[in-house]
């Protein structure tokens, strides 16, 4: 691997010293997220939350067991707008990979940066919460940070057309916020015909049965079109089903607020509690956003929440078919755990 | 919350360390008692092990240094009347225990409830039929197998699976009974010895190749479940987890195949209800994503200490809140103070485990490891990269290799090593490839996935490239991220290790000290359990604001370097503490309490080497280095240490060094004045067989380890000393070996103390059991001595005092002595705490390692200490393993066997005695002995013989016992040697289990050549194979006996620590 001495800048000031591949020319500016997780980088880097971040993993082997084709993408590409590891694995053997890690990113053209204490880099994102900055060659500043968030993000990773998937007599609207396939897969489980839609289509004059908002990138105040849409289909009694994003569109919606925290919860091992039965449930998560508790309608309430920083991690309506979580129930990454919740979706339908 | 408003708990614990039983469990049982203290909770233990920290004064509110068998802890429960039991911490001995209990009855009958998993759940998993049937209900696969309690059926079965086939039996530790199975005839073998002790077997399918991964499991009251740690073994299927090289996290699966494997789990956990912890093994193809669970573990295990340390998730903690009835999240994760303990840790590093194999030590034993576990201890190491941390486990190892790039033993055929699994397989692939081998061969060979293969690979590349090119600094650097040793470094380009780390220093290259805070960095966490690494570009933590005493560790249970010394380490640190002082301690073994991070203000889990004690003490405020406390590896480092400018907390490191330097300690024992038994070295045969005829035979022979890492020997004739020297070639004017009068029928005797600059403060005096001949880790000691003259005791005092004044000592101590008509000599002295410091400072109730502490900090204030005068006795035995190391030939001989000891107190030698011979796993129910004792100590038994038959005990004896009972008036059922293969042999009243003891006893303390073929050999090895009480010695035959003929088994006391010691204030 031929490599390049490069650096990651903050906007905060912070620079840190790593290795580029020499096809990474021009430096990337975004947002810098962490992800804790061991395992799931091919599905982190697919999934289209990340649009316009630069994802750094803190687990310090990533590439090990290469880049496998099929179910693992979240999407037909990486999303994320750069990576920053520790050390990118050169080897991999894993029966299953198509490419190694490396040679994945650079026919995707994905900025990356290796060799940097990823640690180090955690540290201070915990400490100022997530900042803009940049991968760049390390003989070349960089000044221009962008401000992601100011940018409607869903709008340039959702579908432009409606498309329909299996057959059944009930129908569910999927609104493609930046859907990570899985969601779709979930649903594909049942008898059911899904109609994915782009985030800004208009689905409430058609026949339906039930609504799934998927997850996405950004704040989700920039989805202006979407909480409009949102607002029509929650007149009626018809199930909806929110996840990540799809549930602070949905808090949106019912008029309550949305706020950013610190440095987010992108993980795999997010503990929340389901507030109805008591029981604890593993998640995997990945927000920088999150719906602000007291802002909750009195008809809605909390249903689960994180047991770490009692952020609110799900919600639902006290008696009709509408709710949400934040977390993702339907892993890839991440643990299976929560996957009932598509059950309960398709029982209430 | 304590939901069962329990007042008081009875915790079973493991016993003397033993292979597949280790050091674990004292980590398990501390933590589960510190848990049921945090609750108010009454704790009485019950664990013969005195060498553990669990079984401290200040641990349990009871201590019951007993044996672990159902007669002695029924009555214990009568006595005590617990309100429940925990049968999870205490390794597979205490599972076993548990259940029994509950099938006698004993549990219900006293209303004691069982904590954690139930005893109904724990005997689905164990049993392996009822498991995979248990399994199949909830469409979980598991090996195809055929449960069979006949060697017919066995065969049978393997007919149909077709060979190769696995054969496992239930309920054993470690594995122990299992193999892959070839041909019938082999499966016959084993089925037999087998079937013997075990009700039934299974033979299943053979996976070969198939990856193994392991999930450490936690699940609450309300089926909150969660897994901990999963963990890939480099060494595939076939090798027993215990003997694998291990990584954690997986590196292998991806995030589909981790989940998938996870959820199995997580629906396993809850389909048997596990309360508390759990292991799973999985073996999965990743070429088809197929698997199979191979076994659960309903307890705490080796597999959870190690991911509890990998973690940093005190999983023995949260399991003990767990069986209390807590739910996950009302327990706080004590890592972070801020977090629960629902969640899974996530890991921002590596963790390698390497096992510690001793098999060399063990004469006869084979190297060949495979799904029966062998090795006595563990390393794991930490780092930011497979290489890095692999390394640095290999130099954990104290094996002499500091990395993989000097391992010091030639491997003639490293291609067979590679495909036939050794102990030294690793070193093997290092070789191999180092001269040319492909990854591609080397997995073809071995199944190891290419991925383990291609990272040892670039370690061997990486040597050839430091052996060709300059060293500049980003070679050096790039060495230092793959975790090669200065040391190796300096060796590979011809330099010292000085020059390496000079040369570091000057380009900057350093290492950082990294946190292991369970949550990758995510939160912020007040953490001091941390590792060093060169990925980095910043430490986690400044240096400790207080100058801080850095304490050496033990390193990896070894044979010789046990659980004592972490019970010295934990002690120490804990005075520190105590005193006011920062106490930071480094240590490699997983096994450990001394790796609780709550044991210490800082705690490194590092290696214990020159160049990272360097790196540690030079980061960090240091005070000074205690090097007494952590066993010969500690002790070792002292003069270096010093020579580099270190301060060395206690006695100064020149003597030590003249006390561990033969030459200079023999000076030191003539100038004043005290005997030692004539030695000498020799650079040939010639040499050594002259000097043989100055002193006259026998002869102790030592040769230099750093050669193969041979035994000592002793030697009678000229023949043998000719023949065993010859034997591996071990003297040579390289390598000359020590030679020293061997003294026949003497006593031994030690003393353990501490000293302040030359005084005395405290000591503690104990007799062997056993003559001289007997290594005195393998030896059975007395405290206080009961057969001992005064006058003995006075010369031993007097030469004590010289010595410690010589040596102008402060801290720990221990000589040893020869006594022989009323002349006693010094065999050695070391100026660290001894293997017997926690039982003499249990057995006289005075901490003498916190003594030690104190006075090396000079914070000692003066008291009294009675060790001689008490109204009990403490009995120390080894425990040992022949058991799990086919072939090794069970004498007690000078080289030391033993992997552990137990120790009980009694209120005379008899039953002290009695009690810690039982402790050690034995057990006799009925009066049946067999008999075959050399030469002329016949007679020295036969009057206790002649009290056996007198109480109806029926005899066994062969030819030469036999003849001999006779003509003295004793009858006795004589069968034939096992070599007459004539009916009624040894053999086969052995393997139908006719005897409950067997005592043979060599003619001559001689076994140098392994004697594979010997009817004593024979004897010793079924007696071992099926698992009925071994006495080979002597004069522990004659307490035995003794034993058996004067104490009733109805009126021995079962008393606690606490009532003993009571007894005595």
């Amino acid at each position: 691997m031929a490599m390049n001495a490069a650096k990651l800048v903050l906007k905060t000031g912070e620079c840190f010293h790593g290795l580029s591949p020499v096809w990474v020319n021009n430096p990337i500016g975004g947002e810098i997220v962490f992800n804790t997780s061991m395992v799931g980088y091919v599905e982190a880097l697919t999934d289209p939350s990340y649009a316009g971040q630069i994802l750094t993993f803190t687990y310090p082997l990533i590439g090990n067991y290469g880049v496998p084709t099929g179910d693992a993408w979240q999407s037909k590409k990486i999303q994320a707008r750069g990576m920053v590891v520790s050390e990118l694995a050169d080897f991999h053997a894993h029966p299953d990979a198509k490419y190694s890690l490396y040679e994945w990113c650079e026919q995707q053209g994905l900025p990356i940066i290796t060799g940097v204490d990823t640690r180090a880099v955690t540290k201070v994102l915990r400490h100022q919460g997530v900042v803009a900055g940049a991968i760049t060659p390390a003989d070349q500043p960089f000044t221009n940070f962008p401000n992601i968030n100011d940018t409607n993000l869903v709008a340039d990773v959702s579908i432009t057309a409606p498309l329909e998937y299996g057959s059944g007599d009930k129908t569910v609207i999927l609104v493609d916020c930046g859907m990570k396939t899985s969601i779709l897969k979930c649903l594909q489980q049942y008898p059911i015909k899904i109609k994915r839609v782009p985030y800004n289509y208009d689905f409430t004059s058609e026949p339906y049965d039930g609504v799934l908002i998927s997850n996405g990138p950004g704040d989700p105040q920039m989805c202006t079109e979407t909480i409009k849409i949102l607002q029509a289909a929650l007149t009626n009694a018809k199930p909806m089903f929110g996840i990540c994003l799809g549930s602070q569109l949905m808090a949106l919606a019912i008029g309550a607020q949305t706020y950013k925290l610190g440095f987010g919860h992108r993980a795999q091992n997010h503990p929340c509690m389901d507030l109805t039965s008591g029981r604890c449930y593993l998640t995997s998560q990945n927000h920088g956003y999150s719906i602000k508790e007291d802002t909750l309608p009195n008809e809605w309430k909390v249903w689960f929440k994180h047991l770490n920083d009692d952020t609110v991690q799900g919600i639902r309506h006290q008696t009709l078919p509408h709710f949400a979580v934040q977390f993702h129930p339907e892993a890839m990454p991440g643990p299976v755990d929560t996957q009932w919740i598509f059950d309960k979706f398709y029982q209430t339908l | 919350m304590n939901t069962l408003a329990l007042k008081k708990v009875l915790l079973l614990g493991s016993g003397g360390l033993r292979i597949g039983q280790a050091g674990e469990f004292d980590y398990s049982g501390s933590q589960a008692i510190k848990a049921l203290k945090e609750e108010n909770i009454e704790v009485v233990l019950v664990n013969p092990n005195i060498a553990t920290v669990q079984t401290d004064p200040n641990m349990a509110d009871k201590v019951y240094l007993q044996p672990l068998n159902s007669d002695i802890v029924t009555n214990i429960i009568e006595k005590e009347q617990p309100d429940a039991i925990l049968l999870g911490f205490g390794g597979q001995t205490a599972l076993n225990l548990g259940l029994k209990l509950a099938d006698l009855g004993v549990l219900a009958k006293h209303n004691v409830k069982v904590l954690g998993t139930s005893t109904k759940s724990i005997k689905l998993a164990e049993d392996r039929a009822l498991f995979k049937q248990e399994l199949q209900t909830i469409e979980i696969k598991t090996p195809v197998s055929v449960c069979v309690d006949t060697v017919e059926d066995a065969l049978t079965a393997a007919k149909e699976i077709g060979f190769p086939v696995m054969v496992r039996s239930g309920f054993t530790l470690g594995g122990m009974g299992s193999g892959i199975i070839h041909n019938p005839q082999d499966l016959r073998k084993l089925a037999q010895a087998t079937l013997s002790g075990a009700p039934h077997i299974l033979v299943e399918e053979y996976l070969c190749g198939w990856s193994e991964f392991e999930y450490e499991i936690i699940r609450d009251v309300d089926g909150n479940t969660l897994t901990i740690c999963n963990m890939e073994n480099m060494d595939p299927m076939g090798i027993h987890t215990g003997e694998s090289i291990v990584v954690a996290p997986s590196q292998s699966l991806t995030n589909e195949q981790y989940h998938f494997l996870r959820k199995i789990s997580l629906d396993v956990a809850n389909h048997f209800g596990i309360i508390g912890e759990c292991n799973i093994q999985f073996a999965f193809n990743l070429n088809t994503g197929d698997y199979r669970v191979i076994e659960i573990n309903p307890r705490l295990s080796r597999s959870s200490a190690l991911a509890s340390k990998a973690t940093g998730y005190p999983l023995a903690f949260v399991a003990t809140k767990l069986a209390l009835g807590y739910r996950l999240h009302e327990i706080k994760n004590s890592i972070t103070q801020k977090t629960c303990a629902f969640f899974e840790p996530a890991l921002d590093y590596i963790v390698v485990k390497i096992p510690r194999w001793d098999t060399h030590k063990l004469r006869a034993a084979e190297r060949f490891i495979g799904t029966e576990m062998k090795s006595v201890g563990e390393v794991m190491a930490i780092g930011r990269t497979f290489p890095e941390a692999l390394q640095k486990a290999v130099g954990m190892l104290n094996i002499g290799a500091n990395d993989l790039t000097d391992y010091p033993y030639p491997i003639d055929n490293p291609t067979n090593e590679i495909a036939h699994a050794t102990d030294r397989r690793l070193f093997a692939l290092y070789n191999f490839f180092k001269n040319g081998g492909s990854t591609e061969e080397a997995h073809t060979l071995s199944k190891i996935n290419l991925w383990f293969l291609h990272h040892v690979h670039s370690i061997a590349m990486l040597a050839k490239q430091l052996n060709e090119q300059t060293l500049d600094q980003n070679l050096l650097l790039a060495a230092k991220r793959l975790g090669c040793t200065d040391k190796s470094i300096a060796k590979i380009t011809q330099q010292t290790e000085a020059d390496i780390r000079q040369l570091r220093l000057q380009h900057g290259i350093t290492p950082y000290i990294k946190q292991i805070d369970t949550l990758a960095g995510e939160f912020d966490a007040q953490t001091n359990y941390l590792y060093l690494t060169y990925h980095g570009c910043e430490h986690d933590l400044a240096p400790s604001s207080q100058p801080a005493v850095i304490v050496l560790g033990s390193g990896p249970y070894s044979i010789g370097s046990s659980v004592e010394f972490d019970w010295c380490g934990v002690n120490t640190s804990r005075t520190l503490r105590r005193l006011g002082e920062q106490s930071i301690i480094i240590n490699s073994n997983p096994e450990t309490v001394s790796t609780d991070y709550d044991e210490s203000d800082r705690l490194y889990f590092e290696q214990l080497s020159f160049e990272r004690v360097q790196d540690i003490a030079d980061f960090e405020n240091l005070k000074g280095i205690i090097v007494s406390v952590g066993g010969q590896v500690a002790n070792n480092l002292a003069l270096p240490l010093h020579e580099a400018g270190y301060p060395i907390l206690g006695t100064a490191a020149q003597s030590i060094n003249q006390a561990e330097n033969r030459q200079l300690f023999s000076s030191l024992l003539n100038k004043l004045h005290i005997d030692q038994p004539a030695w000498s070295t020799a650079d040939s045969i010639d040499n050594a067989q002259e000097f043989a005829a100055q002193v006259g035979y026998p002869v102790l022979i030592r040769p230099s380890f750093v050669l193969s890492g041979a035994a000592m020997n002793i030697v009678f004739n000229d023949t043998e000393m000719q023949q065993y020297l010859e034997e591996a070639s071990l003297v040579s004017p390289d390598h000359p070996v020590v030679i020293s009068k061997f003294i026949q029928n003497a006593k031994e005797l030690q003393i353990d103390g501490v000293a302040d600059h030359g005084n005395v403060i405290v000591e503690a005096i104990s007799e062997h059991i056993e003559n001289a001949g007997v290594h005195s880790g393998d030896a059975t000691i007395v405290m206080p001595p009961q057969r001992l003259y005064l006058e003995t005791i006075r010369n031993t005092k007097k030469i004590m005092r010289k010595i410690v004044k010589a040596l102008n000592i402060t801290g720990p101590f221990n000589i040893q002595f020869l006594a022989k008509d009323n002349k006693v000599r010094v065999i050695e002295c070391n100026l660290r705490a001894s293997r017997s410091f926690p039982f003499a400072s249990k057995v006289a109730n005075h901490n003498f390692i916190a003594v030690s502490t104190e006075i090396m900090l000079d914070r000692y204030k003066p008291a009294a200490y009675e060790t001689l005068e008490l109204d009990y006795v403490g009995v120390k035995s080894p425990q040992f393993s022949y058991n799990r190391l086919k072939g090794a030939n069970p004498v007690a001989h000078v080289e030391m066997a033993s992997t552990g000891e137990v120790a009980c107190l009694g209120d005379n030698l008899l039953q002290a005695f009695y009690h810690s011979w039982q402790a050690t796993e034995k057990f006799i129910d009925r009066k049946k002995i067999f008999l075959s004792i050399g030469g002329d100590k016949k007679s020295t038994l036969l009057n206790y013989i002649k009290k056996l038959a007198e109480l109806d005990w029926e005899i066994f004896t062969t030819g030469g016992t036999h003849d001999f009972l006779a003509v003295n008036g004793v009858a006795s059922l004589h069968v034939f040697k096992a070599s007459k293969n004539i009916e009624p042999s040894v053999a086969s009243i052995v393997a139908q289990r006719k005897v409950d003891l067997i005592i043979n006893i060599p003619n001559k303390n001689r076994n140098y050549n392994h004697q594979q073929t010997s009817d004593g050999y024979l004897i010793r090895r079924l007696a071992i194979d099926h698992n009925i009480p071994l006495i080979t010695n002597l004069q522990s035959a004659l307490l035995t006996l003794q034993c058996l003929t004067e104490l009733d088994p109805n009126d021995l006391a079962i008393k606690s620590w606490q009532e003993f010691i009571g007894e005595n204030a």
